[in-house]
């Protein structure tokens, strides 16, 4: 099987600060990565060099086209990026305010990449949004409703939802949990992995919790200033940590 | 007609013409594609006209009739003015009439006659940017256009329908120029947006505060943006012009009373009169009077 | 072709008439001449050349007659005059170094080479309405200083750029020529030369505002007057056929430079940085607030946050002109009666379709629309709970 993503290489520095330095990995369709680290490890500077947010100073992501096979994402226009991103890409925020309109319904908000990509069956549209509400657990009855009314949990879901109606074969996702509540946290992440599964997605999560990085991760990043310290099988790095720092994050869990 | 001591015919110097006229032709080349241009400083306040002055002068020659409207009148105080200042500074030859008109300058109006292609349509244009109201900022709306982003307009559109169960603009209704470019058609009814597309004549619009100049080139494809379902339409009046009796024209409502009491009349004075002339008569027509 | 003159054309001439009577008054008074004006109205003078972007006091002081006194149509008039005149040439840059100086103060040292000098300015006045300028008086000038003030008045801003501490002031790369803002249309991203074009010729009122809201915490500016300087400059052009610089007359201009607080960044060491203001004629509060919109607008370059109105060059440069924004504002005033119509008749729709909606959901309830806000409430409520 052919690599969806290929990374080599990826650096990024600002100023004497250290963003990324050498990271490489392969994904896989239907592979779902998880980028581990504290705060200020390089886990999120990584999230936006490989969704093309920030350019590289070094390195290369290649991403498969279909029909083009893997392409160095740098060489493309930026008409062909954002394309990807709206089409064969989903970003979800962890504040779901940055990944949504607020100021338009929900139904709108998941309707905005259909019509983007040439939808104009308004029935048709808000037919296709209403299914979405349902699969992440809205009640579609509140398609006509502002996001702003919606609890955190809520806008979260309906985040994703608007990321996957184009059916995407790729999702970065920036700590999708870490706003809310540990009840609601729980809930979303059965609902991500039931979705993740049923669609067949590939995904890069970001996540300084370990037990997100469980549940969802087939494999596992562990970055430390900017570098990987350690990567494998989610259970395999989990249960018998190599590296050091490893280890340190894994017992320091242990302990809470 | 003398034109006015101590100044260039039409106003504008030849280099300042030249130069708009390159800009026009640059978006004639591109339709619907807002090309920036050095707007002057003209003897009439921003957003009166200033842009659509500017292409006037800028393509007016001595041979050229003037028409100028403004809500679809040629009596209304501004289109009177504008046409006093080129009658003033170029000494052309104006009218009211349509047919007659080579070049007509409008505001908020497109003439019910059909055009020709002998003949030019200059636009007001206070806004010119259709995304506008959306993103405020030009850097931004500069990239969606040049990507043909329109998912924003759509998503507006979308929301009107679930909001009022129509789309709530009846006026600078936004348009797809040639299937690519997304324009503002200045602030005419949705009833004339018909009326833009594929017109044998050549379309200019002038925004002078905002600096752009854009174009739609004779026979030109123009949609009004729209769903499948919810298809795009015309305003229709319940009752004909008091006056002249038409059914297809744009109806400016006039007030009577204080009782309720109104009627409907021909925004084109043009139009309204020369059917009147032709016989055409309304509910409130004058009775025939002995001729004078 | 002959035109009937229209009932419009007309009304319109006979306002020209009533506009002209008006502006003249009571004809019993003295009719005030344009060199009255330029005399003793100079500041008034000095706003209309600055936002009226020409340095003619005659003909500011005419605009300034014609529009009786209205600021805003004043400058109007004489940009409406200046866009027709031919360019003959372009000044060389004025050196505000060599400026003949006649007042000149700085808030950041007691003293400094050459000193501070008050001139005249209404700063320590009191205030008090001075009855005694009901009647014309003789005014006498002050004695004059023991010594002349010195030929070179070094810049307070240069004064600390020898230290390091002061930001170099240095040209872009490649030191292009300027844009026109008077023959190019503003475009964004707008570089610091044409940044500054607009403030000069923005409106004072509205700078003023806008400096105003960076003191006040929309923008973290910590200004200080570094210097405010005013007097006479030499203009010099170099004619093509003489090919070296002469003196073609001076100009008054106003000149404040404000040194602010910055932080540093990863690349830079922490330093002061400028705002600068310019104006024509004796305009302190114009030169002030030019310079702390400046320093603000200057946010993104200097990788500050922009949070504040008066970061955004989109929002401030395209608001600062008063010809724009009167043009703009007063065109409400023409005819919109085929808008309003259009607007009219959705209203009327709305409204049936309102009323309509209304029996619909109070008989069987609407699931589009309108399942009520308190149900939801509850459900986001226990989410978070």
């Amino acid at each position: 099987m052919n690599p969806l993503l290929r990374v080599e290489g990826l650096s990024k520095r600002f100023g004497e600060h250290i963003g990324c330095a050498d990271v490489g990995f392969d994904l896989y369709p239907g592979e779902v990565l998880a980028v581990v680290g504290e705060s200020g490890s390089g886990k999120s500077t990584l999230l936006k060099l490989l969704s093309t947010r920030l350019a590289a100073d070094a390195g290369h992501v290649r991403y498969q086209i279909t029909g083009r096979g893997l392409v160095d994402l740098a060489e493309l226009s930026e008409a062909e990026r954002r394309w990807l991103l709206r089409t064969d890409w989903g970003f979800v925020e962890q504040n779901p305010r940055d990944g949504l309109r607020m100021n338009v319904s929900a139904g709108a908000n998941v309707g905005e990449r259909l019509m983007a990509t040439g939808a104009r069956h308004y029935g048709q549209i808000r037919a296709t949004a209403s299914d979405w509400l349902a699969r992440v657990e809205l009640d579609p009855a509140r398609l006509d409703e502002l996001p702003t009314g919606f609890s955190g949990g809520m806008q979260q879901r309906l985040q994703i939802a608007r990321n996957l109606v184009t059916r995407p074969r790729l999702v970065f996702m920036d700590e999708p949990t870490a706003g809310l509540d540990v009840s609601v946290q729980a809930r979303l992440l059965d609902l991500m992995r039931e979705l993740v599964t049923d669609l067949g997605l590939a995904a890069v999560i970001v996540t300084h919790d370990l037990a997100v990085a469980r549940l969802l991760g087939h494999r596992l990043l562990v970055m430390r200033r900017g570098r990987v310290v350690e990567t494998g099988l989610t259970d395999q790095v989990l249960d018998d940590p190599q590296h050091p720092y490893t280890q340190l994050l894994v017992s320091s869990v242990l302990q809470v | 007609m003398n034109t006015v001591a101590g100044y260039n015919f039409a106003y504008l110097d030849e280099q300042t013409k030249r130069m708009i006229r390159r800009a026009l032709l640059k978006a004639v080349a591109i339709p619907g594609y807002q090309v920036p241009f050095g707007s002057r400083e003209m003897p009439l306040p921003y957003g009166w006209g200033t842009g659509g002055i500017q292409v006037t002068a800028s393509i007016l020659g001595r041979s050229d009739v003037l028409k100028v409207i403004d809500q679809g009148s040629d009596d209304t105080t501004n289109a009177v003015n504008i046409r006093r200042f080129f009658a003033q500074t170029a000494g052309v030859a104006t009218t009211d009439s349509t047919g007659e008109a080579s070049i007509i300058q409008t505001r908020h109006r497109i003439p019910e006659k059909p055009l020709g292609e002998h003949q030019i349509m200059v636009y007001q244009v206070p806004l010119p940017e259709p995304l506008g109201r959306l993103e405020p900022r030009e850097a931004v709306t500069r990239k969606l256009h040049a990507l043909a982003d329109y998912g924003l307009m759509h998503v507006k559109l979308y929301e009107d329908i679930a909001r009022y169960g129509h789309i709530a603009s009846t006026y600078d209704y936004p348009v797809l120029v040639n299937g690519r470019y997304l324009m503002a058609p200045s602030p005419i009814p949705k009833f004339d947006n018909p009326k833009l597309h594929m017109n044998p004549a050549l379309q200019l619009f002038g925004a002078g505060r905002e600096k752009r100049v854009y174009a739609i080139p004779p026979y030109t494809r123009v949609e009004s943006l729209d769903f499948e379902d919810h298809p795009f339409s015309v305003q229709r009046w319940d009752e004909p012009c008091a006056l002249c009796g038409t059914a297809d024209s744009f109806l400016d409502e006039v007030v009577l009373d204080d009782a309720g009491g109104r009627m409907f009349v021909c925004s084109d004075s043009d139009y309204c009169k020369t059917r009147q002339g032709a016989g055409h008569t309304g509910s409130q027509s004058p009775i025939p009077a002995e001729a004078t | 072709m002959y035109v009937a003159v229209k009932g419009g054309e007309t009304a319109i001439l006979n306002s020209h008439e009533l506009l002209a009577a008006a502006r003249r008054g009571d004809e019993g008074v003295p009719e005030i001449s344009p060199a009255q004006i330029r005399e003793q109205m100079r500041l008034g003078v000095a706003r209309v050349m600055s936002e009226g972007a020409l340095y003619d006091e005659e003909l500011a002081a005419l605009a300034l007659k014609q529009a009786a006194g209205d600021q805003v149509e004043a400058i109007f008039l004489l940009r409406a005059y200046r866009t027709t005149l031919p360019r003959f040439g372009y000044s060389l840059p004025v050196d505000s170094g060599r400026m003949n100086i006649r007042r000149r103060i700085s808030a950041a040292f007691k003293d400094l080479p050459g000193g501070q000098v008050l001139g005249p300015t209404y700063d320590y006045t009191q205030r008090l309405l001075d009855f005694s300028l009901h009647a014309p008086a003789a005014c006498k000038l002050p004695p004059c200083a023991d010594e002349p003030l010195p030929a070179a008045m070094p810049r307070v801003a240069d004064l600390l750029g020898h230290e390091g501490l002061m930001e170099a002031e240095l040209p872009p790369a490649g030191d292009p020529a300027p844009g026109d803002l008077s023959r190019e249309p503003l475009r964004f991203p707008a570089d610091r030369a044409t940044r500054l074009q607009n403030l000069a010729r923005g409106d004072e009122g509205f700078l003023l505002a806008m400096g105003y809201s960076t003191q006040r915490g929309y923008a973290n500016s910590h200004p200080f007057a570094g210097e405010i300087r005013m007097g006479e400059v030499a203009l010099e052009i170099v004619p093509e056929e003489l090919g070296f610089p002469i003196a073609i007359g001076e100009i008054t201009l106003t000149e404040c430079q404000m040194i602010n607080q910055f932080a540093g960044s990863s690349t830079v060491p922490p330093q002061f940085t400028r705002g600068y203001g310019l104006a024509f004629g004796e305009a302190e509060r114009k030169a002030m607030a030019m310079a702390l919109v400046d320093r603000a607008l200057r946010a993104a370059e200097l990788g500050e946050e922009v949070v504040a109105p008066a970061q955004q060059p989109e929002f401030v440069l395209s608001h600062s002109d008063n010809v724009e924004a009167s043009g703009f504002v007063q065109h409400l005033k023409l005819p919109h009666y085929v808008d309003f119509q259009s607007e009219l008749e959705l209203l009327r729709k709305m409204r049936k379709r309102h009323e309509g909606r209304k029996k619909v959901s109070v008989t069987e309830g609407n699931p589009l629309f309108g399942t009520g806000g308190k149900a939801h409430t509850e459900i986001a409520v226990g989410e978070n709970a």
